[in-house]
């Protein structure tokens, strides 16, 4: 017995959290949005859901194996960004396009990069980015929400039209609820926000960075939105396109955001006028994907700028 | 007055204090002692007896003339049989003084009370007490009470927050001697001129809050601190902010902030030393865990044989995996049963082998929680990084030195990530490229 004991550097004990539970978490907190993708768009969506976390997973554990790396299906994280590439994509999308931005979301994105944690961006923004440079007609093809299925504009779009005036614009309450065109995960504010008060009850996530991002996005779009200065429809803004579904859950994807709380506001108020400046003064209708990826690969440098003092490495005493 | 009851960061950890209503039992004397000539931050002592000399309880057998040391002393009556350099869980050879004893326990007959007039008599009869720190690290006492000069010492901190898992050492004291304490509390205050004393308990101890409230009611420039139960609010740091609000620097003693922070188990036994004049020779360890048979609280000679206390307890339960001396979260795994029983030894634990094995690491998700756990406010996972890369001078950037080696990073990493165990690894790596002659 005395040679069996077995000696390792304390602490000795460790608490019951891990990574699979916080993905659980964040696919939990995802459901309500997909349900009103399903309800709001049809079965088909579903089909669209499935296959791209199908895709993923698969991906995922070929792609570790080809590199003879072990199995790490079961953290649930090829899950997540399925589901989040799904949620990303319009409703008509065609199943084979979808599988190929799965593959490119974990392969490339993130299993070459060194695998989770390890990506420098978004791995389900990335993917979106990717298709809709490589099929912009698909990737644009909204269907309005029932019976017709009609394609039509999203109320971003809407803003960017010849001429507004004839348009009519969806209602707060419509673009609340999700009774618009637009992604499948995108379209019902309400949904992303029952979700997001999930994660942070759970404290899966803090409530900076979707503040911080959302209210500079609604201060910007307030300030130059209008015909005027301080005159812009911000609460529209806010509520259209994928703003809410970027700020809960892609701005804050652990892997590509900073460490320190500092950092986090930084980089969501960086998002947050990226968004703005590509809404407002761009060709693009959307700005939240290439917003937040163009923050990703900011990370880095502004973790290295915002190291905290050690405690005491202030004023002796406060 | 205000205070903070708290600090930024930490964790909460399960408490786990099985033994708090377990009455202190005295142990026998062992057949035999083991007692290492460093048991305390600093030099070591040299033996002063030989193999073959008759001790006494209370005699000294190791010194140093060294300024941060302690001397060492015999806690039986007995034979020396060996004065030899025996390997320690640090992994470090110290010389040590294997003691047979004759049970008779004949006290040395230069035990009387001591005498002393004003502050560096006291410091160096404290010296004399052999005392050092017995909340855990064990810093010579003399050396903690006497401020450099120039700085002003105004408040007394009594720790007695307990944070660690299992631990009721300081616990037992408040119950079973709270007016040791507050005499000992009344000699530092008189000796060093200290208008205000600040004892810090934290808030999952009520029995002890109360007691000591009800105690400390004789003098009011004596309060309680209910702090709030967060782990590790008993690190000096970390409780003379909760309980002052003052920030101790990187780098610099709580001295610096006009504090000086003692463990209550170490005030209480400054009070019985003026009394008796006994020097520090034994201590109260809980032992528990999950493989001890009879969780207790057991006080013991300094150098029983660690086997013998569990022995004590009824023995093991269930096979013992893991042996530690000190709480769960900064305690050190032992390699032996044979290792003795030292000064600032606080708690023995035996844990099951499905309690000592731990998790396998995983990826890092970068979730932050480490950063936000840390109470030194560092970025442990990018102290993980470099520490693994060997990157000196990044180690530094990133603060290595001031960490603490709580442990709460590596506690609540969902990825199951060693932090602190490589943090560690840094920190030597730092010392060593500083000895080496780089920056």
């Amino acid at each position: 017995m005395e040679n069996s004991f077995v000696v390792s550097s304390s602490p000795h004990i460790r608490d019951n959290a891990n990574t699979r539970r916080i993905m659980l978490d964040v696919i939990i907190a995802l459901l309500p949005a997909s349900l009103a993708g399903v309800f709001f768009f049809g079965p088909r969506t579903l089909l669209v859901i499935l296959v791209s976390i199908l895709t993923c997973v698969l991906s995922e554990y070929f792609s570790r194996r080809l590199m003879k790396r072990s199995n790490t299906i079961s953290d649930l994280s090829a899950v997540v960004t399925g589901l989040l590439l799904a949620l990303n994509l319009p409703p008509t999308a065609p199943l084979w396009m979808v599988a190929i931005g799965a593959v490119v979301a974990v392969v490339v994105i993130k299993q070459l990069f060194g695998g989770l944690g390890q990506n420098f961006i978004n791995p389900a923004l990335g993917a979106r980015v990717f298709l809709f440079i490589s099929y912009a007609g698909h990737m644009t093809n909204w269907a309005i929400p029932g019976v017709d299925e009609v394609s039509s504009a999203t109320p971003l779009a809407l803003l960017k039209a010849e001429d507004t005036a004839s348009i009519v614009f969806p209602s707060y309450k419509d673009l609340f609820l999700g009774n618009v065109g637009g992604c499948i995960g995108e379209v019902s504010a309400a949904a992303l926000l029952l979700g997001g008060i999930y994660l942070v009850a759970r404290r899966v996530i803090g409530p900076q960075i979707p503040l911080a991002y959302i209210g500079t996005l609604g201060l910007f779009t307030w300030v130059f939105g209008g015909s005027v200065l301080f005159n812009g429809d911000f609460l529209y803004h806010i509520l259209s396109g994928g703003l809410i579904l970027g700020a809960i859950y892609m701005a804050t994807d652990y892997a590509t955001s900073p460490m320190t709380i500092k950092g986090q506001i930084i980089m969501a108020i960086g998002c947050g006028l990226l968004t703005g400046i590509i809404r407002l003064f761009t060709n693009y209708p959307e700005g939240v994907s290439f917003a937040i990826l163009i923050m990703n690969i900011m990370v880095p440098l502004i973790d290295r700028y915002t190291v905290p003092k050690s405690f005491g490495g202030g004023k002796a005493v406060e | 007055m205000f205070v903070k009851n708290f600090f930024r960061g930490g964790t909460t950890v399960p408490h786990s204090k099985n033994t708090a209503g377990c009455e202190t039992v005295k142990m026998g004397v062992p057949e035999k002692v083991t007692i290492p000539m460093l048991q305390h931050i600093g030099a070591p002592c040299e033996p002063c007896v030989k193999k073959g000399d008759t001790v006494r309880v209370g005699q000294i057998i190791g010194n140093s003339n060294k300024y941060i040391s302690s001397p060492i002393h015999s806690s039986v009556s007995g034979t020396v049989t060996d004065v030899a350099p025996m390997l320690y869980a640090g992994g470090v050879y110290v010389t040590s003084v294997e003691i047979k004893t004759d049970g008779n326990q004949e006290v040395y007959e230069g035990i009387k009370p001591p005498n002393f007039s004003n502050s560096n008599e006291f410091i160096s009869v404290i010296r004399e007490s052999g005392l050092v720190g017995l909340g855990g690290a064990g810093f010579p006492a003399h050396v903690k009470l006497s401020p450099p000069p120039g700085i002003k010492i105004d408040t007394l901190i009594i720790n007695a927050a307990e944070c660690e898992p299992y631990i009721t050492s300081d616990y037992r004291e408040i119950i079973e001697n709270s007016w040791n304490v507050i005499s000992g509390i009344n000699i530092i205050m008189e000796v060093l001129e200290i208008d205000n004393v600040l004892i810090g308990i934290e808030d999952n101890k009520p029995e002890a809050i109360k007691e000591m409230t009800r105690v400390a009611a004789t003098n009011d420039k004596i309060n309680v601190i209910k702090l709030k139960s967060r782990y590790p609010q008993g690190a000096e740091k970390m409780l003379i902010y909760a309980t002052t609000g003052r920030k101790v620097p990187p780098g610099k003693l709580p001295a610096d902030v006009g504090v000086i922070v003692m463990n209550v188990n170490s005030v209480s036994f400054i009070s019985e030393y003026t009394k008796t004049g006994m020097p520090l020779i034994k201590k109260r360890v809980t032992v528990d865990g999950p493989s001890v048979k009879r969780p207790s609280n057991v006080e013991a000679l300094i150098g029983t044989p660690v086997s013998e206390v569990f022995n004590f307890c009824g023995g093991f339960g269930i096979v013992p995996k893991k042996i530690l001396m000190g709480g769960p979260m900064m305690g050190i795994a032992q390699f032996t049963l044979n290792t003795p029983v030292l000064k600032h030894t606080n708690a023995l634990l035996a844990f099951d082998e499905t309690s000592a094995v731990l998790p396998q690491e995983q990826a890092c998700i970068r979730c932050g929680r480490c950063v936000k756990a840390c109470p030194m406010n560092l970025l442990p996972l990018y102290l993980n990084n470099n520490s693994l890369k060997e990157e000196i001078e990044e180690l530094n950037k990133y603060h290595v030195m001031d960490c603490i080696e709580c442990g709460s990073c590596s506690y609540v990493c969902p990825a199951k990530i060693n932090l602190v165990q490589s943090i560690r690894l840094g920190k030597a790596q730092v010392k060593q490229a500083a000895a080496k002659g780089g920056k």
